[in-house]
């Protein structure tokens, strides 16, 4: 009797502090984004709305295009992803379905390493690296270019996309390839029509992952697409600089006076950028569920 | 990189602090004057360099150095909270009313000047440039480098970004030329570097390139560009004899603002400054003021 009070009360304390602790983390979710609101929400009266989406963005003169901005991360982020999803997917199929035992041991932590490079690393090595070798062979003015941006951003998505990726092929059941092989086609064929298919929504989910990382990432974009707040609107603006939303707010926000409309203006920014990530996600979360109420694989 | 390098001051700042203390107790009759100075980045080098040396010479006196912008620095001394405020600019009309406002009467010192270098990378042919030239080839009239001599190459744009004392002195004092009516910009074309190294960089690899940047941040392995006023020249590089006899056209003074007169420990450290101070300033690539 004594012995079952004890264990009903460690019960009730051990479950309370789960509780308090999953609820904390949503409660700390909530107040970033109220205090995100309520730094950036000023932006959308103190500014006008035809000088917040116009195309000229010199915040110290009071021109708060936001344009530019936006559509740079867009093309380096859609870039990024174009790059990174052919090789994320080749990468998968070769660990999941190709590769011998023993290669996939070590290409699994290989992978898991690169995910651990800091961003900064890689943003040196773009300036001093990526860039001049884009401009020598490519024959761009500078290397400092949103094309740049997006090979860093793809290689730094790379490891996420690998990884669900991999999950997904891994959760397609042998059966299905068995299935398919009995009934003569190659083993390219079961890759290609059978395994990828059905782990589709679950590839879905790792190019959504992907463009997660990619839009949020400051460090690295900061230092090799150059910071040139031009609209990429003609056809080769993917080879010329280009300024993200984020390097924006990493280089603007450190000289800022507290409370003035440049400040409220970058909280602006980063409500944009909040929102266009939940919608990303949210997309990532309807295919999953959608697949799994059809009865789908994940 | 301004965090990183604030951190780094508050590091030093510690350091400061923890050598300090022994010097306290074996002077305990001494009580430490304690004087705060705030303000400009391009500035923070400095005047860490005058506080660390003229602390050796005075233990009695305790000086902390922050950066954080001209305007931050200026404001603060508006409010009370650090007794001199550096600047990479005049104090503007609007906050010389709010010091007033406030009963204080700022006080203006200027503790050194800054040259600004146009650089480009050493093989390019073109040497030198009119004011008037850079001013078009920054707001994007000018784009390839034949327009000015060069060779047929497009011109890639670098200046630091918008933020800086400087991209804003560039723009008043050259892409305007001094003309308060002009309303030229940056062209969007330009390369927004967040550090000196990212200018240094990209001039040190890219014979497209062109930038501006403070003298002290000129390597060797960068062009310094001849400058002249008028297209009839003359053409004049920048150095510590030009800036001081005026004939290199973009440089500018660097000030220190004090609230009111200054009076003891603070008059007797703006007077080092301005006299054997002056000896640190070129060893961090600032021009000194001229010897009376």
């Amino acid at each position: 009797m004594d012995n079952g009070k004890r264990i009903r009360w460690t019960e009730f304390v051990i479950e309370t502090t789960i509780r308090v602790l999953g609820f904390s983390s949503i409660g700390l979710v909530i107040l970033i984004f109220v205090f995100l609101l309520r730094e950036g929400v000023p932006t959308f009266w103190e500014v006008e709305l035809s000088n917040l989406f116009s195309s000229k963005w010199y915040p110290t003169f009071g021109l708060f295009g936001t344009l530019p901005l936006i559509l740079g991360s867009i093309l380096i982020t859609v870039t990024a992803i174009v790059i990174a999803l052919p090789l994320g997917l080749m990468t998968a199929i070769l660990i999941r379905e190709v590769a011998p035992p023993w290669t996939r041991e070590i290409l699994k932590p290989l992978i898991e390493i690169l995910a651990g490079i800091p961003s900064v690393v890689l943003g040196f090595f773009g300036m001093t690296a990526v860039a001049p070798l884009l401009r020598e062979l490519l024959g761009f003015p500078t290397g400092l270019s949103a094309f740049a941006g997006a090979l860093i951003l793809a290689y730094m998505a790379l490891p996420t996309m690998i990884s669900v990726a991999e999950d997904a092929l891994d959760a397609v059941p042998k059966s299905y390839r068995d299935a398919a092989l009995a009934m003569g086609a190659t083993e390219w064929q079961t890759i290609w029509r059978v395994t990828v298919p059905a782990a589709r929504s679950g590839i879905v989910t790792a190019v959504m992952l992907g463009l997660g990382r990619a839009i949020g990432e400051t460090m690295a974009v900061m230092m090799v697409t150059g910071n040139a707040a031009r609209m990429p609107i003609t056809l080769d603006s993917l080879f010329r600089p280009a300024r993200t939303m984020t390097a924006t707010i990493a280089a603007e926000m450190g000289e800022v006076a507290q409370g003035s409309v440049h400040y409220h203006v970058l909280f602006g920014i980063g409500i944009i950028l909040f929102v266009l990530t939940f919608l990303i996600n949210l997309t990532a979360a309807l295919t999953i569920f959608q697949k799994r109420r059809t009865g789908g694989l994940r | 990189m301004k965090q990183y390098l604030e951190v780094f001051i508050v590091l030093l700042l510690c350091l400061a602090g923890c050598t300090a203390t022994p010097n306290a107790t074996q002077t305990p009759s001494l009580p430490a004057q304690i004087i705060e100075n705030k303000g400009s980045d391009t500035l923070v080098n400095l005047a860490l360099a005058w506080a660390e040396t003229y602390m050796q010479e005075h233990p009695d006196v305790r000086i902390s150095v922050t950066g954080g912008g001209s305007g931050t620095g200026i404001a603060a001394m508006i409010n009370g909270t650090v007794d001199i405020a550096n600047a990479s600019r005049e104090m503007k009309e609007q906050e010389k009313e709010a010091a007033r406002a406030n009963g204080i009467e700022p006080i203006e010192f200027v503790v050194a000047w800054d040259a600004i270098a146009v650089v480009v990378h050493p093989s390019n042919p073109v040497d030198h440039l009119t004011l008037q030239q850079i001013s078009d080839i920054y707001t994007g009239k000018i784009t390839n480098w034949r327009q000015v001599g060069g060779e047929n190459r497009p011109i890639v744009l670098l200046s630091r970004e918008s933020n800086s004392g400087t991209y804003v002195y560039f723009l008043e004092h050259v892409l305007r030329q001094g003309d308060s009516k002009s309303e030229l910009l940056f062209s969007p074309d330009t390369l927004l570097m967040p550090s000196s190294e990212g200018i240094s960089t990209e001039i040190r690899q890219n014979p497209n390139a062109i930038g501006y940047d403070g003298l002290g941040y000129v390597t060797d392995d960068q062009k310094m560009v001849a400058i002249a006023r008028s297209p009839e020249g003359p053409f004049v590089l920048p150095s510590i004899e030009t800036v001081n006899d005026g004939t290199y056209p973009i440089s500018r003074p660097l000030f220190m603002y004090t609230a009111g007169e200054p009076t003891g420990a603070i008059k007797e450290y703006l007077t080092w400054i301005l006299g054997d101070g002056q000896a640190v300033v070129s060893q961090l690539g600032f021009v000194p003021l001229k010897k009376e």
